[in-house]
């Protein structure tokens, strides 16, 4: 496989940069991971994930949709929409790799989302397999094997090298970019990295995590389960869940007056808000317990009873650790198998 | 301390004094803690936790819980003792239905910190004299206790609990603090410094809600930020200036009722240090109008709702500004 | 780039008809005066005002209609509100059609229909009856159920007096709330004088009003011998986007806005009860 040795990655990270927008986890002060747009001497994060989610770089928290001109009873519609540039998203993790098809699915479905489609048109995504899962790692759970992500292009490390595979044209074009700085190698040591993670991501401690008691077919029983009640009880409706959330993607459409013209912009939105679903005449969903069951409902079992089984969650984990109150899916789905 | 706070709520629920107990309940792993309401002895057997990674201020969850029929058991650690003089104080607590036992507070630990050393993988946490022993899926590792502390333990201001039915373990003193260090570095940068300092960290907010959400202090029954027909909500940062606004105007919502419980910054999904809006508030309070602990009882009156002779004219507040 | 359905055509509202006090019908077409864009009986389209809002409306009049389109729009929030101020020659934006519609062209056909409509509910079924009379060979017998609080409330009066009264093989009955004078019709609410009624189980039934009402024409209908299958309505959820992507207005798994509004009553029977 086409390699390069670790201490020369730069290299191919000023390369890239020369002629594309390139993106890549970096710590920050706090020692917190983000996806930022990478200049010379910016050092790649050795976290196992970023903070967010990579879903920002195709659906962004907030974005300009369209802009009107209102001039006495007319009214023009400007569509600001514009050919995005390409560019590359370099260290996505297996998880987030997956939160992309997930994405697609509601967003490339017909009426497509242009928005959507362009960013994803012209983004290049390299990901990189995981050597260090984390307890808090349950990707496997969803059928995802984080020594093998998927992805335009895989990065994999040994350690001392960084490896190379192309998936899709794309991922080929890239590796095709920074040939030049790879050589063949050995991918014998690789081979025994990937061996130990995929031993280490066996005994995790969520690693026997179940998603057998889900699906479209448990909706009722799971609708009606009495168990919301006391799941949801320390919820604080915030939206932090949503948020970092990579596969959340309920949103909101607002107005905003600039004083010269109104933007119609979109932002994300989260159905743990008391606002989601309130109408002029009512609200569906008037407690907390309805608003929590609603989230977990839908990544368990109303996206899988329209996606062919697929669920709705990857396993990233970031809920886990930044609820404010640490309840997560996971304590959800543990809840509600026992019977 | 875990045996007797379980043991003493086991003892009240079983003499009919109280029929919840509010406390926390154990997760997945040994720090993923959660705010739980327990009915009976099985369930506080099976899952009551109280250690050093049980953080969460719970007296907010008071406003809801005392509305509800029959006495709850609510355990307090000191600084929690103010939030919850603090709702008794504005009416949002029925006092007749909670019976308040104050236990033994911080220093409490954030794993967040822990994470942050690289320590990752983590299945098991142990203190051993001030040395963390930390079982991790890569093979055990040690910090000291002192790194990992939480930045809302790490200026405590007092070990004292100002309300309670009764007590387990000692009570202790209002500690000697220098809780406004970081606000007097603050004040000492130039405004460009300070405005610099304010955006990177405020950047950063992801409008999630979870700091005003968690605030034992916000507890308006609509937010003016959720309300559509004021035009006020604004769920998403749309430019830097609203992403400022939101956290400004919380602060000042929430000035001289705030009791520096730092619930904000604790549970605060990008680490953004909101706490030192609130504290430059608390500072400016107690050099305006005189020291003043939000939460220290129920009956004073709070230094912005209160007129005296001797509150500064508000030109020196304006010529403050002007600085 | 292509069209995106979040970017709205502009329309022009040529008509503005005073229904009932609170409801207004707006005709609209597009600035070159032709119908904005073809919809079925039952679809809906989001209407916006730019910086006032934008919320999705019931298409009132039939597709038959190739001139224009129409909106019955009642008053009870802030878009509605600027709508319902606003003059003729006002331009707003549309965009749809969205979501599914009555089965006119498949399990409606050959039917004797009987449409059960309660205040500002006869809005979508409008478009369905004036859909079946201008395809009247299609249809069987058509019974029509209406009821308002009052006289004044109920919407669509002129055309229902002036036009379908008229019409062979349709009969219609309306009935108010509470008596008033100068109305000498039948007085009651919309369940009751459906049971009063008693049609005949061999119809098929379109219902349309407050949840309510529905709740209670359901119960009646079932003592009276309709099988769930028989029966079909339209919901209303908050929505923004209007292509089941902005993820608030399902019930279970089904979006209102694109596998609604219309649904037979046993299909949302399996669906969770939350809406």
């Amino acid at each position: 496989m086409l390699k390069i040795s670790k201490d020369r990655i730069t290299e191919i990270f000023n390369t890239v940069a020369e002629s594309k927008s390139l993106y890549l986890p970096v710590n920050r002060e706090d020692g917190q991971a983000e996806f930022k747009k990478y200049e010379n001497g910016m050092v790649l994060s050795e976290n196992l994930n970023t903070l967010r989610s990579a879903k920002d770089f195709f659906f962004p928290q907030t974005e300009n949709l369209v802009d009107f001109k209102m001039e006495g009873k007319n009214i023009e519609v400007i569509d600001v929409r514009e050919e995005c540039e390409d560019f590359v998203i370099f260290g996505v993790r297996a998880c987030d790799a997956r939160s992309f098809t997930i994405l697609d699915k509601v967003f490339l479905a017909d009426p497509v989302d242009s928005y959507y489609k362009n960013r994803r048109d012209h983004g290049t995504i390299v990901t990189m397999a995981c050597t260090r899962p984390s307890e808090t790692c349950f990707c496997g759970s969803f059928g995802i094997d984080a020594t093998e992500p998927e992805g335009d292009a895989v990065c994999y490390t040994d350690g001392s090298s960084y490896f190379f595979k192309a998936n899709t044209e794309k991922g080929e074009a890239f590796i095709n970019s920074v040939s030049s700085l790879l050589e063949d190698g050995d991918t014998a040591e690789l081979e025994k990295v990937q061996a130990k993670t995929k031993e280490i991501l066996a005994k995790l401690p969520l690693s026997n995590l179940s998603t057998d008691s889900f699906g479209g077919e448990k909706l009722n029983e799971l609708f009606k389960s009495e168990k919301w009640a006391e799941l949801s009880e320390a919820c604080l409706g915030c939206g932090t869940c949503t948020f970092v959330c990579p596969t959340c993607q309920c949103y909101d459409i607002k107005d905003f007056n600039t004083g010269n013209g109104i933007k119609r912009f979109r932002c994300w939105d989260s159905c743990m808000y008391s606002d989601f679903t309130k109408m002029a005449h009512g609200n569906p969903r008037l407690s907390q317990v309805e608003r929590f069951r609603q989230r977990f409902m839908h990544k368990l079992v109303y996206f899988p009873a329209n996606n062919n089984g697929e669920f709705g969650c990857v396993g990233c984990g970031r809920c886990l650790s930044r609820c404010p109150v640490s309840m997560n899916i996971v304590k959800v789905m543990k809840a509600l198998e026992e019977k | 301390m875990q045996e007797a706070i379980i043991k003493r709520a086991k003892e009240l629920l079983a003499d009919g004094s109280v029929n919840r107990v509010i406390g926390w309940k154990k997760g997945e792993f040994v720090y993923d803690i959660t705010p739980a309401v327990f009915e009976t002895a099985e369930e506080i057997d099976a899952d009551f936790v109280y250690n050093e990674l049980t953080s969460a201020n719970v007296s907010k969850y008071l406003v809801k819980e005392t509305k509800k029929d029959g006495k709850v058991l609510v355990f307090l650690k000191p600084c929690d003792t103010y939030s919850f003089n603090q709702l008794t104080k504005e009416h949002r607590i029925n006092r007749e239905n909670v019976y308040v036992i104050g236990i033994p507070g911080g220093p409490k630990l954030d794993v967040e910190k822990i994470k942050a050393k690289g320590i990752t993988g983590i299945l098991n946490i142990t203190n051993d004299n001030g040395t963390l022993k930390i079982e991790t899926l890569y093979g055990e590792e040690t910090m000291p206790f002192a790194d990992a502390v939480s930045t809302k333990c790490e200026n405590c201001k007092s070990k004292k609990h100002v309300v309670f039915d009764e007590l387990i373990g000692e009570d202790g003193d209002i500690t000697d603090t220098n809780r406004f260090e970081m606000v007097e570095k603050l004040e000492n940068m130039t405004s460009q410094e300070r405005f610099d300092f304010w955006r990177d960290q405020l950047s950063k907010c992801i409008r999630c809600n979870a700091c005003r959400n968690i605030c034992p202090a916000c507890t308006c029954e609509k937010c003016v930020f959720d309300n559509p027909d004021l035009g006020t909500d604004n769920k998403a940062a749309a430019d830097s200036f609203e992403e400022n606004m939101f956290h400004i105007i919380r602060a000042f919502h929430v000035a001289g009722r705030c009791t520096d419980c730092g619930e904000c910054s604790r549970v605060c999904p990008q680490n953004i240090p909101l706490h030192l809006l609130n504290r430059k508030f608390i500072k400016d309070i107690n050099s305006l109008y005189g020291e003043y602990q939000a939460g220290e009882d129920t009956t004073s009156r709070a230094p912005l709702t209160d007129y005296t002779f001797d509150d500064c004219e508000a030109s020196i507040v304006h010529e403050r500004g002007a600085e | 780039m292509n069209n995106d359905t979040l970017i709205p055509y502009i329309g022009v509202v040529t008509d503005i008809r005073q229904d009932t006090p609170d409801v207004k019908t707006f005709r609209v077409v597009s600035p070159e005066g032709q119908k904005v864009f073809e919809h079925m009986p039952g679809q809906c389209a989001m209407l916006s005002i730019p910086g006032v809002g934008e919320a999705m409306f019931s298409i009132t009049s039939s597709p038959t209609n190739k001139e224009f389109m129409e909106f019955s729009i009642k008053k009870c929030g802030c878009l509605t509100n600027w709508l319902h101020a606003m003059d003729v020659g006002q331009q707003i934006t549309i965009r749809g059609p969205y979501g599914n519609y009555f089965p006119v062209e498949t399990e409606l056909k050959g039917k004797d229909l009987l449409f059960i409509a309660g205040g500002i509910g006869l809005a979508p079924l409008r478009s369905v009856i004036n859909y079946v009379r201008d395809n009247r060979a299609n249809y069987g017998n058509v019974q029509i159920v209406y009821g308002s609080r009052s006289k004044d409330d109920l919407v669509d009066y002129q055309e229902i007096i002036d036009e379908w009264l008229k019409d062979d093989g349709i009969e219609v009955n309306l009935t108010i709330d509470n008596a008033q004078e100068g109305w000498d019709g039948h007085v009651g609410f919309v369940p009751t004088y459906v049971k009063e009624l008693a049609p005949s189980t061999s119809k098929t039934v379109l219902v349309c009003g407050p949840p309510i009402m529905i709740k209670f024409t359901l119960e009646g209908l079932k003592e009276l011998g309709f099988k769930e299958t028989q029966v079909y309505t339209t919901m209303e959820l908050r929505m923004k986007c209007g292509v089941g992507k902005c993820g608030r207005c399902n019930i279970g798994n089904k979006y209102v806005c694109k596998d609604g509004p219309v649904f037979r009553y046993d299909e949302l029977g399996e669906l969770p009860d939350e809406y």
